[in-house]
C-alpha cells in the first residue's frame, strides 16, 4: 500500500492488521520511553491547509515516536501566500527527497491531486466534506478496545452535520466493513442529497433510538450552517438532536459517547455528557496517535516487527 | 455529399468564394481530393468562449478559430463572457475585427445585460446592428425573471434574435461543483441539483409565451429540461435547444477521480439524463450541438476539483465524439448529425452564409468528414491553446479532413493552412 486516501484504501483484512498493529503501537505509547526507531530517517511532511489541532499534533507525535523526521507546513507562513499553487508546492516539498505528506485540505480529493504529482506516500489527513480515514481508524480502535474484536451486529447512530462530515463519510465505510450497524440521525437539510449506495438506515428522529444504541457518535455542528438556511436556530438543533444530560439518562448504561472534535459544549453534546463515564472523547484522542503510527509505518516501515 | 437537400455522389466546383456547380465530373485548376468522404456544409457552433479580450493565456481568436477549422467548423458564436463582455460595441466591434482574419467566421453574442450582472440591459440594439443575433449572459443565468421577461420583450423588435439563456437557478447551483446526486453524495462535493436548470427552463418557456419572445436553451444537461422544450415545442412556443458533447458522452462518475478537467457548468449528469439528452437530440427536441468549448490555462485545472474553474474544450473532438457516441451505435443517422452540427444551428445564428445547402450560387462554407479515420485524443496535439480536454486518451472515429471557408482552403489533410 502506498497511500491513505479513503478508507476504501483498506479492505477488511487490511482493517484488521492496521488494527491489530494500532494495539501494539499502543503499548509502546504506554512506555516510559515511548518510541522506537522503527522509521529513522524517514521524512516526514505535514501539509495543513486548513487549522487543525488535534490532527496536526496527533499525526507529528506519532512520526516522531517513530523516529521519522518531521516538517511541519503551515500555509499562514508559506509561499502559499505569494500565490504557489498546490502543485508547485507539493512538488518543490517532494524535490528536497520526503517520503510521506499527510495532507489536510479545505477541497475535496487534494490528497487524491497530490498522489497524482509526486511519488511519495500521500496520507489524508481530512479532504473538506469528502475523507478522514484515520479518523475513522482510531474511531474503530476506540471500539475495538471497549467491546472487543468481533465489533459486528454493533448498533451504532451517527448523529448530526452528515452532509458536510468527511468524518461520516469516513466512519460509515469502515463500520460497514466490520459489520456494524449505523443510523443516521440529522435534520433533512444535514443529510447528503442521496444515500444510494450507503450502508445506513436513515431517521430524523433520535429519541425513538436511544435506548437500542451501543455506540452514540456525535458531529460537530458547525454555526455558519444556520445562515445557510439549513438549520433555524442552534437553540431548535439542541432541543431536537442535541444530547442533553436528558436523553443521555434513555441510553442504555453501557452505550458509549463518541465525538471526533472539536465540540460544541452546549450545542451537540452537553458539558455533562462529554466528560461523563459513557464518554470515550479522551480516549479517541490518545488512540488517534497509535493509528497513524501504525499507518506510517505500513506506508514506509520495511515490513520488520514492531520494536 | 450530404446537406440539408439529400444525399448524392457530386464534386463540387468552387470559384470566388462561391459554389459554381455541383455534380459528376467536375475537374478545376486545383482539386481537394474527397473520395471515401462525406462533403457537407460547415460545421456551425453555437457556443465558443474564446477567451479574448481578458485572457488570453487561455485562448484568443486566433487560435480558437484555427482550432474550429480544423474540427470541420466554418462559422462560430464567441460568447460573450470576456473581460471586458460583449456588452459595448466597441468591444464586440474588435472581436469581429480579430474574427475576420482568422480561420473560420466569428460571430460574436451580445450580452443581454450590462455586465452580465442580470439587471440593467445592454445595449441590444447597437450589438444587433453590428450583427449579432445571439442575446446571452452565458456563465450566468438570467436570474430575475422579471428582468428576462424584458430581455424577451426587447427582443422581438429586433427581427432574428434570439435570447440564449444559461438556464441555472444560481440560489439552487451556487457553492456546487458537480451533479448533485449519488456521487456528489459519496465524495462530499457540494452539488448543482438538475431541478437548477429545470426550474429556469419551464419558467422561460412560460416568459416565452407570455412574450412572444425567442428562447434558445444552451448546452441543456437534465432529462426534466429535454422534457420541458419538447412539451413548449409541442404547444408552438419559439423555444431551441443546443446539447454539448460532453452531455451525451460523459457522467457523473468521472469526477470520482477528482480531476476538475471533468468539472463544468452545467455538471456532467446522471447516465438517465445522458440517454434523454440522445433520445432528445434523435427526435429532434434538441436543434443543436453546441461544444461550449471552454478553454483554461493548464495551472488553473492543476487545483483541487472546488477550487478550480468550470469548462472543458470541445472543438476538435465534437465532430469526432458525435459520429462516436451518436452515429456509430445508431442513436443519429449521418445526415440528422450533421443537421444537429450545421445547418439547424445556423438557422437559429441567422448565418445565411452557413449550413448549406451546398447548390450554385451559394457561399462555399464546406467541410470534408472522413467517418472512417480513428484517431486518439492527444492534448498536447490540440490546436487550442489550452490542454483541458476531458478525452485524454480516447479513441474517436471520425475527423475533419479538409475545411473550405469561402472557397479558401484553411485545413487540408488535417493540416491547418497556417
Amino acid at each position: 500500500m502506498k497511500n491513505l486516501l479513503s478508507i476504501t484504501d483498506l479492505d477488511r483484512d487490511d482493517l484488521e492488521t492496521m488494527l491489530s498493529l494500532s494495539e501494539d503501537f499502543l503499548h509502546v505509547t504506554e512506555r516510559d520511553i515511548p518510541k522506537v526507531p522503527a522509521l529513522q530517517g524517514k521524512v516526514v511532511v505535514s501539509l495543513f491547509y486548513e487549522d487543525s489541532t488535534r490532527t496536526r499534533i496527533s499525526f507529528e507525535t506519532a512520526a516522531k515516536r517513530l523516529s521519522c523526521d518531521v516538517m511541519s507546513f503551515s500555509v499562514g507562513s508559506s509561499s502559499v501566500n505569494k500565490g504557489e499553487g498546490l502543485r508547485d508546492t507539493v512538488q518543490t516539498i517532494a524535490a528536497m527527497g520526503v517520503d510521506a505528506v499527510v495532507v489536510r485540505h479545505s477541497a475535496a480529493g487534494a490528497p487524491n491531486r497530490v498522489a497524482s504529482w509526486i511519488d511519495a506516500s500521500i496520507i489524508n489527513a481530512g479532504d473538506g466534506s469528502h475523507e478522514h480515514p484515520t479518523q475513522a481508524l482510531l474511531d474503530l480502535l476506540t471500539l475495538r478496545r471497549k467491546r472487543g474484536s468481533d465489533l459486528s451486529g454493533l448498533r451504532v447512530a451517527i448523529v448530526g452535520d452528515i452532509v458536510h462530515s468527511r468524518v461520516a463519510r469516513s466512519l460509515v465505510l469502515g463500520l460497514d466493513a466490520v459489520g456494524a450497524h449505523t443510523t443516521l440521525v440529522a435534520p433533512p437539510t444535514l443529510l447528503p442529497d442521496s444515500l444510494e449506495g450507503w450502508p445506513v438506515d436513515v431517521t430524523h428522529d433520535l429519541d425513538s433510538l436511544l435506548p437500542e444504541l451501543d455506540v452514540l457518535y456525535l458531529l460537530r455542528i458547525q454555526r455558519e450552517r444556520q445562515s445557510a438556511s439549513r438549520l433555524p436556530s442552534l437553540r431548535e438543533y439542541t432541543a431536537r438532536w442535541g444530547l442533553t444530560v436528558e436523553r443521555a439518562s434513555r441510553l442504555k448504561p453501557d452505550t458509549l459517547v463518541m465525538h471526533p472534535g472539536p465540540m460544541n459544549r452546549g450545542v451537540e453534546i452537553a458539558a455533562e455528557v462529554a466528560e461523563g463515564p459513557a464518554s470515550l472523547i479522551k480516549e479517541q484522542v490518545t488512540n488517534g496517535v497509535a493509528v497513524r503510527m501504525a499507518v506510517l509505518y505500513t506506508l514506509l516501515g520495511s515490513g520488520g516487527t514492531v520494536a | 455529399m450530404i446537406d440539408a437537400t439529400g444525399e448524392r455522389d457530386a464534386d463540387v466546383l468552387i470559384a470566388d468564394g462561391r459554389v459554381v456547380e455541383v455534380g459528376p465530373g467536375l475537374r478545376g485548376d486545383s482539386e481537394l481530393d474527397a473520395a471515401g468522404c462525406v462533403i457537407a456544409p460547415g460545421l456551425v457552433d453555437l457556443h465558443v468562449h474564446l477567451r479574448e479580450p481578458g485572457n488570453e493565456d487561455a485562448e484568443t481568436i486566433d487560435t480558437g478559430a484555427r482550432a474550429a477549422a480544423l474540427g470541420g467548423f466554418t462559422a462560430i458564436v464567441a460568447m460573450p463572457n470576456t473581460e471586458p463582455p460583449h456588452d459595448d460595441p466597441t468591444v464586440v466591434a474588435s472581436v469581429l475585427a480579430a474574427g475576420a482574419v482568422s480561420l473560420c467566421d466569428v460571430h460574436a453574442a451580445g450580452c443581454i445585460t450590462e455586465g452580465r450582472a442580470g439587471a440593467a440591459l445592454a445595449p441590444m440594439g447597437e450589438l444587433y446592428a453590428l450583427g449579432s443575433r445571439i442575446f446571452t449572459d452565458d456563465g450566468a443565468c438570467v436570474a430575475e425573471a422579471g428582468v428576462m421577461r424584458r430581455a424577451l420583450e426587447y427582443a422581438t423588435s429586433l427581427p432574428g434574435a434570439v435570447i440564449a439563456q444559461h438556464a441555472e437557478d444560481p440560489s439552487l447551483a451556487d457553492g456546487g461543483h458537480m451533479h448533485e446526486g449519488e456521487w456528489s453524495s459519496r465524495l462530499g462535493i457540494t452539488g448543482r441539483p438538475a431541478d437548477a436548470e429545470n426550474v429556469i427552463v419551464a419558467r422561460d418557456c412560460m416568459l416565452a409565451e407570455l412574450t412572444g419572445g425567442r428562447v434558445h436553451f444552451l448546452h441543456v444537461s437534465t432529462a426534466g429540461a429535454v422534457e420541458l422544450v419538447r412539451s413548449a415545442k409541442a404547444r408552438g412556443l419559439a423555444v431551441t435547444a443546443e446539447a454539448a458533447p460532453h452531455h451525451f458522452t460523459l457522467t457523473d462518475a468521472e469526477c470520482a477521480s477528482f480531476d476538475p478537467v471533468f468539472k463544468v457548468h452545467p455538471p456532467l449528469r446522471s447516465a438517465k439524463d445522458v440517454a434523454a439528452i440522445k433520445i432528445g437530440l434523435a427526435d429532434g427536441t434538441i436543434d443543436a450541438i453546441a461544444t461550449d468549448h471552454a478553454p483554461h490555462a493548464v495551472e488553473t485545472k492543476e487545483r483541487p476539483f472546488e477550487e478550480a474553474p468550470p469548462g472543458m474544450l470541445g472543438l476538435e473532438t465534437a465532430l469526432a465524439l458525435t459520429i462516436t457516441e451518436l452515429v456509430e451505435p445508431g442513436v443519429l443517422s449521418l445526415p440528422e448529425a450533421l443537421a444537429l452540427l450545421s445547418w439547424r444551428p445556423a438557422a437559429i445564428a441567422g448565418l445565411a452564409d452557413h449550413g448549406g445547402p451546398i447548390a450554385p450560387g451559394s457561399a462555399a462554407n464546406l467541410c470534408v468528414i472522413d467517418l472512417n479515420v480513428t484517431w486518439r485524443v492527444d492534448p498536447l496535439r490540440l490546436a487550442s491553446k489550452s490542454r483541458n480536454t476531458p478525452y485524454v486518451g480516447r479513441t474517436l472515429k471520425g475527423r475533419a479532413r479538409h475545411t473550405i471557408l469561402r472557397g479558401v482552403p484553411v485545413v487540408v489533410d488535417g493540416q491547418a493552412c497556417r
